[in-house]
This record gives C-alpha cells, structure tokens and sequence, in this order.
C-alpha cells in the first residue's frame, strides 16, 4: 500500500519505506515578467509495483514536477526546493554527474510527444542502445541485442529490420513504443509516463495502455502517469493526484478519488467528462474560466474564481486562506466533510449518470 | 543523389542563360557608349560608327547575344585581338584583353582569400558560438554575444586602414599586403594575406558566433534533446552529438551562400586592399563599361553561388536522414 492511503500522520519527512518520496517541492521559473511558481509544495510518495495518476489541466504542474524528479530543468532559470528521495537517495542537492547515472537507468521517462521526442538524426537502434552502452557497460552488439529484445517485447514486427530505420520510417504508434522499449532499457524502477497516449490514436492508445501494464507486472517498476484523461487513467492508476495551479488538491485512491470526489476541482473534471453511456440529454458541464496565471495566482484558494461553491463557505476564508491537504486521503477544500459529501449526491452525481 | 546533381546542375545552367540575357538587356539599357570612351577628343561620327563596328555593338542585340552564346561553347575569330578559344567572353573594350585569360589570372588571388577567410572565420566564429551556447548565461556568452555584436556591426573599409596603420605601419608586426602566387613563395603568399583575412573573417566570424550560438540554444531546447538527456547521456554527449547535428543544417546553408559569393569576388576587401581579384575586376568593368568583362565576372560569379547552392542542398542528405529518402 502506498502512504497515499495510510489513515494518520502528515508525511513531513521522508518515509523510510516510500521508494520514491516527493516534499514539498517548489520550482520557481523566474522570467522577464516576474517569478512563475509552477509547483507550489508538493509531496506525494510511490511504492515499488504501484501506479500514481498524476491529472489535472494544461499548467497545473504536471511535467514540470516530473522533469524536476529526473532533474532536467536548467538550475540557472529554475529555483527548486523541497526534497526528493529515490530509494534513500536526495536527488535535488545530488550533483549533475550522480544524476546522469541514474536517468535512463534506475529512472526514466516516456514522453508525450514521439514525434519530436526522439532524435530524427539517429537511428532507433542507437538510440535505444545509448543508455544501455553507458549504463550498463555494455557493448555495441550486447547493446544491439537488448535493443532487439525489447522492440520486440513492446511489439515492433521485424525488430532486427527496424533496429537500423530513422524514427521517420515509423508510424506514430510504432515511435511511441520505440519510446517506450527505449525507456525500459535498463530495466528502470520508476518510469515516468509524460501523457504518453495523448498524440495516439484510440485503438493505439489501448494497446499502449496494456503494454504498459503487461511490463509493469513483468518488472516491478513504479510508475507516475500523468495525463489529462480521466478514462485512461482510470485504466491505471492505483492512486490518484489532482494537481491544480502547481499543488495537489485532492489525493487518494483512483477508485475513491473517482468515484467519491471530494474537491470541487474534480467535481468539475469530472462533469466536463464525456460518457458513453450518459444520457444524452445531459450536457456536458465544463469548469467555468480558465486555469490561473502561475505568476499571479489568486489568494487564498487558487481554485475560488472558479469555484461554484464559494458560497457555501462562510465569510472570505476561500479568499483568504489557502486550504491545507490533509494526509491520506484528502482534499485541499474549506467546505466542510458533511458539506462535500451533500453537494457530490445532490448536485455532482445526477450529472455523471 | 546522381539524378538530384543532374537536375540541380541543369536548373542552375537555364539559371546562368537568364541570368546572361538580363545583363545584355541591362547593359544597353544603360546611358553610357562604351565607344565615346574609346574615341577621344577628335571624335566624328564615322569613327564612332567604326568602333561600334569593331566592337560588334552595331549589330542588333539578338544577334550579339547569340554570337556572344555562341562564343561560349566553341570560341570565336572575329576578333581583332585574335583568335578566342572556348569558353570565349570576348575581349576587353578596355583593356584589350581575352576576357576569360584575365578572369583565369584574377582567380587565385580570390580564392586565396577567400578559403583563407573561410577557414579562419568558421573556426574561430563557430568555436566562439559553441562556447557562448555551453556557458550560456554566464559572463563568457555575454562577452562573446557582446564582442560578436559589435564586429558584426563594423565595416570592412574601417576595420581594414585601422589593421593597416597599426600592424603594418606603426608596429610592423605585419609584411605590407600584397598577393604572392602560392606556387612561388608560400611564406610571403600567406605573410601578405594575413591582414586582409583577419578583416574579412573578423566580420563574418561575429556573424557565425551569433548564429551557431542562436542555433545551438534553439536546438538544446529541442524535445529530442532533452529525451537524450533523460535518459542519462552526459551534457557534452548531447550538446555534441545531438544539439549540434541539428545546428548544422543552418550553418551549412548560409556557409555555403557566403563561400560562393566569396568566391565571386570580395569587392570591398580586394578594393580596401588593392588586392587584384574578382571583385576588382567587377567594378573596373561596371566603371568603364566593358560589357564582355562585365558578363565574364559575373557570370562566374553566379556560377560560384549556383555551384555551391547545389553543394549544401548535397550536403543536407548527408545531415538530415529525412532529406535522404524523400
């Protein structure tokens, strides 16, 4: 089980049973136009073998925490701080050379986007066999051979024919599982999935999906899945962070989170949700506004000018005081647990029939 | 890529008849008689009329231009110079000189300055922008970015008296300029050369670091590149490997453009310089209105930026494995 689900005890340090261990993390990006806090205390932990849905809008933070984890944003425009600890290991002070050994070995990353992700100078062989070269020591044929391997285990036809094609004599699905088997090279314990189905279409997305479910059962690795598509991670997540202008607003089990929300920012994801089997006279209620400037968030709750509940909560407390997130399962909101669980019934559940 | 050559290389010829047709056409368009130059002070209509007839400039323009296209390929004995082998521009009005024999001399003399300045102004101007990317930010890019700025902005007729004053005449640090074939005195041809290349490449060189450096920061920024550094190659690997493969392709397009015009003449270093190439023997034609010098040097002068356009679009199926198959 994850701490995510542990009833008592806010997680202030790292857990000495967590594999990986975010604490309250800040990225600030200073630009010319003042200082952008992308991530604004952050904590969540990771198991070995489990799976952490990341969801939340365009700009919520998501990536950004995720580059922070591989420590891939340039310290001369980013400030970062909190605590990041990988199996016992502080990342964030850790230097630039310990990183190097650990990206693409024990950790590693899918991106988003396999068009541009990867190299169109290259070969997809070399650019499968580079990691395991440096990682592992090992040799350009030994390299080879692992390289075919795992094409072959994500499901590429012709691997040793592929092993020499540029990524542009593939198609989308085939450069994202290039992607996939390049990530999963050196065997990595955490992989982080960057929406690795958004550019697919949906039957390759599903055959994504179960890939990567097959492969996380076949080598144990956690997994951070971040997307913002409710239906895919519902497919596989064990636990579930919604993220909201930089900081996490609800935290639980996937199953809970979803199916008994208790922030009025999922509320809202999951009403702006299209449904097969939903009414079709049912509209589609989509969150008013749009997601807040990070370089001038609102006070308080970051979520209130969008919030249609405000009004419930007496006086300006959502205006004025920033909400906190409880341990375990949680939700960074002032309505009260009573107030939360008559509004999801009454009003938010009709509309998810 | 054969059949690729064959095509570029025939666009670029249909590229040089036009080309030829629009300096004829312009040439007469122009408000000078290139005879009235030649028939001084005791001009008469009669001996006007004769050296339009000498000249060949009588005849309608059609006509000169084919005979003229003509001379090209197989040569020419209607002069009375003598006789002009192919390729034939014809003679001099001026100087009473074959053409093509003159352009033959000037050659060395730019080319010598030209891959000079190359060499320097790519190393050093490509070296200075893969600094200033890898320290960016720091207070090396901004001297660089800043220096970079500044030369790019000057002049070669500033920058060239002011090297002369200093190195050659008040510190003799420097031989005086002068070219010196390469097969007589390789010393004295690179002693003589040594200012007008630092000049002509310190301007270029500003231009390159500016531009390697831009592009590099451009392409660190690419998605692939990141995905190289996730997954766990060093910063070098990737600024090298990665970063500059994608670089290149500027680079080598706008290396390719400057090396051709400036194997087609450095008018203003030749001329700061009084070195005798191409780009001098441009404005002696333009000045004196010699139509056969004129085509001569500019036709070669086309032909050098075609020929290289064709070599860089070669060179990108080298870079790119994208450009290979389509």
């Amino acid at each position: 089980m994850t701490t995510l689900t542990k009833e008592s005890g806010a997680p202030t340090s790292a857990d000495a049973g967590a594999f990986l261990s975010v604490r309250d993390l800040r990225v600030q990006f200073k630009t010319e136009d003042g200082i952008v806090k992308a991530v604004d205390g952050l904590s969540f932990d990771l198991e070995r073998g489990r799976t952490l849905g990341i969801v939340g809008e365009s700009g919520s933070g998501k990536s950004v925490t995720n580059l922070t984890v591989l420590g891939l944003h340039n310290p001369q425009f980013a400030t970062i701080d909190g605590e990041i600890v990988l199996d016992g290991q502080e990342l964030i002070t850790a230097r630039e050379r310990e990183l190097e050994k650990l990206r693409g070995n024990k950790m590693a990353m899918i991106f988003q986007d396999p068009l541009t992700a990867l190299s169109p100078y290259y070969t997809v062989g070399r650019q499968l066999s580079e990691p395991f070269m440096k990682h592992k020591g090992a040799s350009k044929k030994e390299a080879k051979d692992r390289a075919i391997e795992m094409l072959t285990k994500v499901g590429i036809p012709q691997p040793k024919v592929r092993f020499d094609d540029y990524p542009h004599q593939f198609s989308g699905g085939m450069r994202q599982r290039a992607m996939i088997a390049m990530a999963l090279m050196c065997d990595p314990d955490l992989l982080i999935a960057d929406e690795p189905t958004t550019a697919l279409d949906v039957t390759v997305q599903a055959q994504i999906l179960d890939l990567l479910k097959d492969l996380q059962q076949e080598f144990g690795s956690a997994i951070i899945f971040i997307t913002h598509d409710l239906g895919v991670i519902s497919k596989m997540a064990d636990d579930l962070l919604v993220m909201y202008a930089g900081r996490a607003v609800e935290r639980g089990a996937m199953k809970e989170v979803l199916g008994a929300p208790r922030h009025p920012y999922t509320w809202g994801l999951l009403s702006s949700m299209p449904r097969l089997n939903s009414d079709i006279h049912q509209a589609l209620t989509p969150i008013p506004g749009s997601p807040p400037s990070l370089l001038n968030p609102p006070s308080g709750c970051p979520f209130h000018p969008r919030c249609a509940f405000r009004s419930e909560v007496p006086g300006t407390l959502c205006t004025d005081t920033r909400p906190p997130l409880g341990a375990g399962r949680a939700a960074a909101c002032h309505l009260t647990a009573e107030q939360k669980q008559t509004i999801f019934i009454d009003k938010i559940q009709p509309r998810l029939r | 890529m054969l059949r690729f050559i064959f095509r570029r290389t025939l666009g670029a010829v249909v590229i040089l008849v036009l080309l030829t047709v629009v300096a004829f056409l312009l040439f007469f368009g122009m408000p000078r008689d290139p005879a009235l130059l030649m028939c001084g002070k005791t001009c008469t209509p009669d001996a006007l009329a004769n050296i339009h007839k000498t000249l060949g400039i009588d005849k309608s323009i059609p006509e000169q231009f084919w005979i003229f296209l003509q001379g090209l390929f197989v040569g020419r004995d209607d002069f009375a110079q003598g006789p002009c082998p192919a390729p034939c521009f014809g003679y001099s009005y001026h100087t009473n000189e074959n053409v093509w024999s003159t352009l033959i001399d000037r050659l060395p003399t730019t080319v010598s300055l030209a891959v000079g300045a190359a060499f320097l102004f790519l190393f050093v101007g490509l070296g200075s922008g893969l600094l200033a990317a890898w320290k960016r930010g720091t207070l090396i890019d901004k001297t660089f970015t800043g220096g970079a700025m500044v030369l790019s902005s000057m002049q070669i007729y500033f920058l060239g008296p002011l090297a002369m004053a200093f190195l050659v005449y008040q510190t003799h640090l420097f031989d005086q300029v002068e070219y010196t074939n390469f097969t007589k005195n390789p010393a004295s041809w690179f002693t003589g050369l040594v200012i007008p290349w630092a000049v002509l490449s310190t301007i270029f060189a500003a231009q390159y670091t500016r531009m390697a450096r831009s592009s590099m920061i451009e392409q660190l920024q690419e998605e692939h590149v990141r995905t190289a550094r996730a997954k766990g190659m060093s910063r070098s690997y990737v600024f090298f490997r990665y970063a500059w493969r994608g670089s290149l392709i500027p680079i080598v397009t706008i290396f390719g453009i400057d090396i051709g015009s400036l194997l087609g003449g450095a008018i203003i270093t030749e001329y700061t310089f009084g070195l005798p190439g191409l780009g001098q023997l441009a404005v002696e034609a333009v000045k004196f209105s010699d139509l056969p010098l004129l085509l001569g040097v500019m036709l070669f002068s086309a032909a050098m930026i075609l020929l290289f356009n064709i070599i860089v679009d070669a060179c990108y199926a080298f870079i790119d494995p994208r450009v290979r198959l389509s």
